[in-house]
């Protein structure tokens, strides 16, 4: 007799074979650009972007110096409104309500959308006083909320067992990569919805700099992350998604894995294999 | 998408340099392999056991070529960090170089069955078969090593889909083999040998198939291992952006 659909003996999720099935076009969006421009003065930067940040997944942004990566970035907490001469065509919609609509609060954008710098930037203050200027900001005082407020975002950012004696201390007494995960820390405080790094690492050196691609995979079942790098390999890492610009033009927007092993598009091609055109 | 034109397109020159060369020592590596399959193969029609033990001394000399591409597989991974195309084709050419180890391996067997054979004397069937099946694994192991030359998907399809045709004449000779050995029992240990040698052709096949499977890898992107043949020619058909 002829068995009936054979089981296999070795589940193939414990072989490692079940792949991480990721498709854009499925997951929950958290940032819509149905389609942006923008201008410094008579410059374009921006070309008709158009792109979807998927919710609690890691994006990163890839592309040549100048190719409007962080110009993007910056766009989605509208840092870029301190920007002289800085002109917005379209619209960058957070949980569908567009950013750039009168009436919204920028600083309560910032919160929502928080952002982390290439060079750390930690306030001339106490650890302490650091994580906590946010929460101190929207008019929260009392002890007991700030202490657990600093510990649980001391440990968010993987800092916690590093200062924890020390927590009175001046933050500039850290080192490079203690600063960094301390402005982690203090964006993560005032519990925002979005992450935006602009190129973490690069002031860091790569054991730092490991350890902050560690905290953004702990980071992403909480948040959604978008990172802007230079750093190809780092991208391959700590991204699910990876988008490619040039010259102002998304170019290629997909799957990490698929970018890195099969691009769609030539000029992705030529860049992460470092060739020129 | 990705072609032999691009391969020297890199900023850097000593990356270009370096694919360049672990590509042609994968090509030569074929080249060599390739005349052992036809060597093996004359050996053992010509009852030749000169060039017999020829093919078996040389086997060594693969075997040599393959650690030394694996190595260079291997810096080139870990100083370069190639991606996408850079990457199929060092992952390519590192697979590639087993199934190639592996023909001259099957060709060293032939050698063999061919000095066996020269000692036991002639076996009483199965030359035309070997000659006929050689040369068209022969034939299949050129092609899918041009198919890598070229990057040329279609031609490695062509190699995958041969591979079928070379199954089915190996199973008929097989058949035929085995009804002789049942009327003449003396000659079973000769005919045994001659079987023995198509089996090896048989898988040296197999072999030149995977090969082509990752040409089709590296230029297409896509795994086309155990799809079947239909869905194989389908992916290398599909038009590209």
């Amino acid at each position: 007799m002829q068995q009936e659909t054979q089981k296999p003996a070795v589940s193939m999720g414990a072989l490692g074979r079940e792949r991480q099935n990721l498709d854009l076009s499925k997951e929950p969006v958290a940032i819509e650009v149905p389609g942006l421009n923008l201008f410094y003065g008579q410059k374009q930067a921006l070309f008709d972007v158009k792109l979807n940040i998927p919710k609690q997944r890691v994006t990163a942004f890839i592309g040549p110096s100048g190719c409007g990566k962080s110009t993007l970035l910056r766009s989605f907490n509208r840092m870029n409104d301190l920007v002289d001469g800085c002109r917005i065509e379209g619209e960058i919609r957070l949980d569908g309500q567009n950013i750039f609509a009168k009436g919204t609060e920028v600083a309560e954008l910032r919160r929502r959308v928080g952002m982390v710098f290439q060079k750390p930037n930690p306030f001339p203050k106490s650890i302490y006083e650091n994580v906590v200027y946010g929460l101190r900001i929207q008019g929260i005082n009392k002890k007991r909320t700030l202490d657990e407020a600093v510990e649980w975002a001391l440990k968010g950012a993987a800092l916690w067992d590093e200062v924890k004696d020390r927590l009175h201390e001046s933050a500039l007494g850290l080192s490079g990569g203690q600063q960094q995960r301390l402005v982690i820390a203090r964006t993560i405080a005032v519990q925002p919805e979005v992450l935006l790094l602009d190129e973490p690492s690069s002031a860091l050196d790569p054991i730092s700099s490991l350890k902050i691609e560690e905290l953004i995979y702990e980071l992403k079942s909480r948040y959604t992350i978008v990172i802007v790098t230079h750093n190809m390999q780092q991208a391959a890492r700590v991204s699910d998604y990876t988008a490619f610009m040039y010259l102002g033009k998304l170019i290629e927007y997909g799957d990490t894995d698929t970018v890195f092993t099969n691009p769609a598009k030539k000029q992705t091609e030529d860049y992460i294999t470092g060739r020129y055109g | 998408m990705i072609s032999k034109e691009s391969l020297n397109h890199h900023i850097s020159q000593q990356f270009n340099a370096e694919l360049e060369e672990v590509r042609s020592h994968l090509l030569a590596m074929g080249g060599l392999v390739e005349k052992q399959v036809s060597d093996a193969v004359s050996a053992l029609i010509n009852a030749d056991s000169g060039l017999a033990q020829q093919v078996r001394e040389i086997d060594d000399q693969i075997d040599m070529m393959e650690r030394n591409i694996d190595e260079e597989c291997l810096r080139i991974l870990a100083r370069r960090q190639p991606a996408a195309s850079d990457l199929r084709l060092i992952i390519s050419i590192s697979k590639s170089v087993i199934d190639l180890e592996r023909i001259g391996d099957e060709s060293s067997k032939i050698a063999r069955r061919a000095i066996e054979l020269c000692e036991d004397g002639e076996a009483p069937r199965g030359y035309v078969e070997v000659r006929h099946i050689g040369e068209q694994v022969r034939k299949m192991v050129q092609e899918a090593l041009d198919a890598f030359a070229r990057f040329d998907a279609e031609l490695a399809l062509s190699v995958a889909q041969y591979d079928k045709v070379v199954d089915r004449e190996y199973k008929t000779a097989i058949r035929e083999l085995a009804t002789y050995m049942m009327e003449d029992p003396r000659a079973i240990s000769r005919v045994l040998s001659v079987i023995w040698a198509l089996r090896s052709l048989e898988r040296i096949g197999d072999h030149a198939r995977n090969i082509a499977e990752l040409v089709i890898y590296l230029v297409r992107g896509t795994d086309v291992r155990h799809l079947g043949l239909a869905k194989m020619a389908e992916e290398v058909n599909k038009p590209r952006s």
